[in-house]
């Protein structure tokens, strides 16, 4: 199925989506990666907000690059998931709705998926440039001091991706390999 | 002996940082195209035409083909009748790297120690290899590299008794491990021999072939088509949604080795496999 979506993404919309599904994301979205994720469980741990609120929102695995003058900007494709799956269940037990990114993710986080609802979109690893074309705006919104790593504020227009795990914990990664294997 | 200054090293670095990060080379453009031809899934055809576009907009727009625009691998030949003017080649390349990336607009992912984790700000230190060679030239390869791949790469000391199915083995289950994560279709450059570190630094080197050159060795040449049409059957497709096309190429080196040593190493890369390099 083909779907544009709006974020913020409520938990009965992201139940009509499976795994294969194409969807269009407009809206806003934040970005966090390894290091930006360790300072927010680090906020909870110590009874602290997190730097935005989270309920249905979706979070964005990429550190871009700087924008040329000009440009919004800098390539933005997106990064391995699995390196904040320790970090993951939480964030989807407080209300994280989906999360774009590429590569496998870990038991507890798909667990943690159906339990709360929540889907793993996937972008194309490797095109950068063509994925920033469809980001119209930038803003820090926490720890600049961590460069590329910073939570970033994106407003989105038609962000192309894939359901790759739905809230069932059905897995486009198992069931696109096999229909593709053959013995070796 | 001939004299060449830091100053001109440090420009040349700072160039090809920029021309590596932004042109997809052509042997790769190529590889994909023939790939597109042989895909049977309509999601794996479409991935490699967007991979395709990305490189056009990434071209034009003089932006990096990805974002990931890596921790900087510089290869520098040095002749041995050159002699470095002007201060510390070293401090010289990384000076290059350090502008290369900040004039360049390209993003800074290194961190100043692996446990404490704080960004130098600017990519370096760059990993510099350094050989020295005949003659009175100096030859600089900038490789940036990616970490989505890098971190799918292995290592393994196989026993001599283990023998060329064992090295078939040990790439095809690293590749077969890697699944979506390193951004398939990847080049998957293979180090046999030497010892622990010299294997690692083989598979690093072997990425620079160009992919549409096969290894000059006939065992060698043999077991890369051998193991690329094998990984081809793994079904991991582009981006990792299931297809023909895991990997574009398996570039083979191999080295002399210990009588009781078979190492191993795959260095696996994605398709944009950087390379830019220039002689002065």
């Amino acid at each position: 199925m083909f779907y544009n979506l709006e974020v913020p993404l409520s938990k009965d919309e992201l139940k009509k989506l499976k795994a294969g599904d194409i969807v269009k994301i407009s809206g806003t979205i934040y970005t966090a990666r390894d290091a930006a994720h360790k300072r927010m469980i680090g906020m909870l741990e110590d009874g602290k907000d997190l730097p935005f609120d989270i309920r249905d929102q979706v979070i964005y695995y990429v550190g871009p690059c700087p924008a040329k003058p000009g440009e919004i900007i800098g390539s933005a494709g997106p990064t391995t998931s699995g390196r904040v799956d320790a970090y993951t269940p939480k964030l989807i037990e407080l209300g994280l709705s989906g999360m774009i990114g590429k590569g496998l993710r870990g038991n507890d986080v798909v667990e943690a998926m159906k339990k709360y609802g929540a889907v793993y979109f996937g972008a194309i690893g490797g095109a950068g440039a063509l994925i920033a074309k469809s980001i119209i705006n930038e803003e820090i919104v926490a720890f600049p001091d961590l460069g590329t790593e910073a939570i970033r504020k994106l407003t989105v227009n038609d962000f192309p991706v894939t359901v790759i795990i739905d809230s069932f914990g059905n897995n486009l990664y198992e069931t696109g390999k096999k229909l593709f294997r053959q013995t070796v | 002996m001939r004299d060449i200054n830091t100053d001109s090293i440090t420009e040349v670095v700072e160039k090809l940082c920029k021309s590596a990060n932004y042109y997809l080379n052509e042997d790769i453009l190529k590889g994909i195209k023939s790939a597109r031809e042989v895909e049977e899934s309509e999601t794996g055809k479409d991935i490699l035409n967007k991979l395709i576009e990305n490189a056009g907009i990434a071209k034009e727009k003089g932006v990096a083909i990805c974002q990931d625009t890596g921790m900087t691998v510089i290869f520098v030949d040095i002749g041995q009748d050159v002699h470095i003017t002007g201060g510390s080649l070293t401090e010289a390349i990384n000076e290059g790297v350090r502008r290369g990336y900040e004039n360049g607009y390209l993003r800074k992912s290194v961190v100043k120690d692996p446990i404490d984790r704080v960004n130098t700000k600017d990519n370096t230190p760059a990993v510099i290899h350094y050989n020295i060679v005949e003659g009175d030239k100096l030859k600089i390869t900038v490789a940036p590299k990616g970490f989505g791949s890098e971190n799918m790469s292995a290592l393994k000391m196989l026993k001599p008794a283990d023998g060329l199915d064992g090295v078939k083995k040990f790439v095809i289950d690293t590749v077969d491990n890697a699944g979506p994560n390193p951004c398939p279709p990847i080049i998957v450059g293979v180090g046999i021999g030497g010892t622990m570190e010299k294997a690692a630094l083989l598979a690093k080197k072997a990425l620079l072939r160009p992919i549409d050159q096969k290894s000059n060795i006939e065992y060698v040449s043999d077991l890369e088509s051998q193991l690329l049409s094998d990984i081809n059957k793994l079904g991991i497709g582009p981006s990792g949604l299931g297809g023909r096309t895991t990997a574009l190429a398996v570039n083979i080196e191999v080295y002399p080795t210990h009588i009781a040593g078979l190492p191993v190493a795959v260095n696996i890369n994605c398709h944009a496999t950087r390379h830019a390099e220039a002689e002065l």
